[in-house]
């Protein structure tokens, strides 16, 4: 394992912003995979961290398939994580919106394209994403569709489902956009949770991260534990969304994985004041529970829930 | 004045948690024998909720009118916050969401509360003969009034822009990211809208109000939407190709002081302003002009990180 430094950002008053990377291996640039790029990707980070211990273990075992070298990069904004705000500490941008990025411009596209630039030239790319709606995901590999993706690749993480999803207009300056446009495969991998650790999910998602490697050749490895799904593959909006009419106190009465019947009651809003139920949502078909808003109140018109249909 | 030619209406509402209900509102003004088949303008602003440049522009265009009803021939709408929760709280984007409402237009009627609302915003503007989203830059930057078009809209917008009394008519290039802005949304379906940039974040430098106040009379008197006498719009630069423009970016991270004046001519080799490091009494950098040009931006927040944007200077040799 190599410590190795991707980019460096002066400040005024603070230390230089580092971002190091963790080089298993020698050779072909096979696999690169990002941890945190958001002040408040706890989980992001921590999933990294475990990745980065599992894969010393596996060179150090001589697992590493000679002619390959594994990047991993935990964490692109340290500036953000250190102060607890999600994005860029000065003037609120978000780098995951930045890429490619350009070097002679603004600052968190400067980050953007110092990164870019050690990272673009991997055969796979893989992210530990996050979503901005406060809920929980089942863990899933998600994609865009943007005419690269790989589908069969990502089948092979053996996580429970692979998301395909339309492309939008702001997804054109994401990491997994550009690195699909410089004909890098990549995958945004969901866990559980982001602003808190969920020590379970991240295991499962180093584990499949294993998986992946070990079918496509990077490394030696003999897995035990983590998911062994055959993935189901599914489009984003093929999901049915669960739709609260009122605001309030909200209640999950079923959580992330639980399958659900039509008609069951799956979570309610109470009145904030005096208690009283005002709306009880009820599942509109049998199905898997996909996403779980999980914050305690919630607006109206809001997707509180999404749901697998077999 | 008339008390029948406004009406203040709710564009949309959503039912927050706690004993709140969001509403977005706008002002219809019209002339006294209603709003059927009359020429329609709509005045936006606060998308951003730390931009308050639109709020004195809103409240001048409503006064005015409401000063003498009687010469309104059109339908005035005005929006003046479009993002009510932000505006309260200092927030640039929607608070709750952490996100920038000018990223997620059009919308759609299923998505989540931020896609609900800018898809009703959207519904409800369609169909104006002109709408005009009035931006302040951010905290970070003052800006020249002027207005920014898409290359794609040019043909359609130059003329309506000129109207504006504003001093810079800036064509910019086409980008993926900008097809999620209310003025793109709106112009790709055949509803023109102009977006107007004055001022600073936080702040409202009533002169450039005023003037841009002018404008907006001026424009509903050429539109057909306003009998009374107009200021004649001042004749704005119009940007070349889209090389016309430098950016200036710190070299350094550290404090800005401008050195130039906004809205100054610059010659080459001019200094915009230095940076500088106030633990060691040091000059960090200093920032010169490449070339010729007016200084249309200009840093207005002074700690800067490597890469802040510090100026913009559109050069000489590209001014129409």
């Amino acid at each position: 394992m190599k410590k190795i430094n991707i980019y460096e950002l002066n400040s005024l008053y603070r230390e230089p912003m580092r971002v190091e990377g963790y080089e298993y291996g020698e050779g072909e640039k096979s696999v690169c995979v990002v941890g945190s790029m958001r002040g408040n990707e706890i989980q992001q980070l921590f999933a990294c961290s475990k990745l980065i211990q599992r894969l010393k273990q596996l060179e150090e075992k001589g697992c590493i398939a000679e002619g390959k070298s594994i990047l991993v990069i935990p964490c692109i904004n340290t500036y953000s994580m250190n102060i607890g705000k999600r994005f860029w500490s000065t003037d609120n941008t978000d780098i995951n919106r930045m890429f490619p990025g350009y070097s002679e411009g603004e600052t968190t596209q400067r980050i953007a394209a110092g990164v870019f630039e050690k990272i673009k030239d991997y055969k796979y790319g893989i992210q530990f994403a996050s979503n901005y709606m406060a809920g929980s995901f089942l863990p899933h590999i998600r994609m865009m569709r943007t005419g690269f993706e790989d589908v069969e690749t990502a089948k092979k993480f053996e996580f429970p489902y692979v998301v395909v999803r339309n492309t939008r207009p702001f997804d054109t300056t994401t990491l997994n956009y550009n690195w699909q446009i410089w004909e890098t495969k990549a995958f945004s991998i969901f866990t559980t949770s982001t602003e808190s650790i969920d020590a379970v999910s991240a295991k499962n998602a180093v584990k499949g991260i294993e998986r992946m490697l070990n079918a496509e050749g990077v490394i030696r490895s003999s897995i035990a534990g983590g998911y062994h799904y055959n993935s189901q593959v599914l489009d984003d909006e093929r999901l049915i969304s669960v739709r609260c009419a009122e605001a309030g106190i909200y209640e999950n009465m079923v959580a992330v994985g639980d399958e659900v019947y039509e008609g069951q009651v799956l979570a309610r809003i109470t009145d904030p004041y005096e208690g009283t139920l005002k709306e009880e949502l009820v599942s509109p078909a049998d199905g898997t529970v996909f996403f779980l808003h999980n914050a305690p109140l919630v607006y109206a018109s809001t997707a509180v829930m999404k749901l697998v249909v077999e | 004045m008339s008390g029948n030619i406004s009406k203040i209406e709710t564009v949309c509402s959503v039912k927050l948690p706690i004993g709140e209900t969001l509403e977005i509102k706008r002002n219809r003004l019209a002339p006294a024998d209603g709003a059927e088949g009359k020429k329609r303008i709509s005045i936006v602003t606060g998308i951003h909720g730390d931009e308050l440049e639109g709020q004195y522009i809103c409240y001048e265009a409503a006064r005015r009118i409401k000063e003498q009803p009687e010469l309104l021939s059109g339908v005035v709408d005005i929006y003046p916050a479009m993002n009510p929760l932000g505006i309260d709280s200092m927030t640039r984007g929607i608070p709750g969401f952490d996100l920038d409402m000018n990223r997620i237009f059009p919308g759609t009627k299923n998505g989540a509360m931020t896609e609900y609302v800018a898809n009703e915003i959207i519904k409800s503007l369609s169909g104006s003969d002109l709408c005009v989203d009035i931006h302040a830059s951010n905290i970070y930057l003052t800006e020249i009034p002027q207005i920014r078009i898409n290359e794609l809209h040019r043909d359609t917008l130059v003329p309506l822009a000129r109207l504006m009394n504003v001093d810079f008519v800036w064509i910019h290039a086409s980008s993926t990211v900008l097809e999620s802005t209310l003025a793109y949304s709106l112009n790709s379906t055949g509803t023109p809208t102009l977006v107007v940039e004055a001022g600073v974040g936080m702040r409202i430098t009533k002169a450039y109000c005023e003037q841009l106040a002018d404008g907006l009379m001026n424009t509903m008197h050429e539109l057909g939407i306003w009998k009374g006498s107009a200021v004649k719009a001042r004749e704005p630069i119009v940007s070349g190709s889209d090389d016309s423009v430098v950016f200036f970016n710190a070299p350094k991270a550290g404090i800005f002081i401008p050195a130039a004046k906004h809205w100054e001519t610059l010659e080459k080799g001019d200094v915009v302003g230095r940076i500088v490091n106030p633990l060691e009494g040091e000059i960090m950098a200093e920032i010169r002009t490449p070339e010729a040009g007016i200084l249309f931006t200009i840093r207005e927040y002074p700690v800067v990180d490597e890469g802040s944007l510090v100026g913009r200077l559109l050069k000489t040799r590209s001014v129409r």
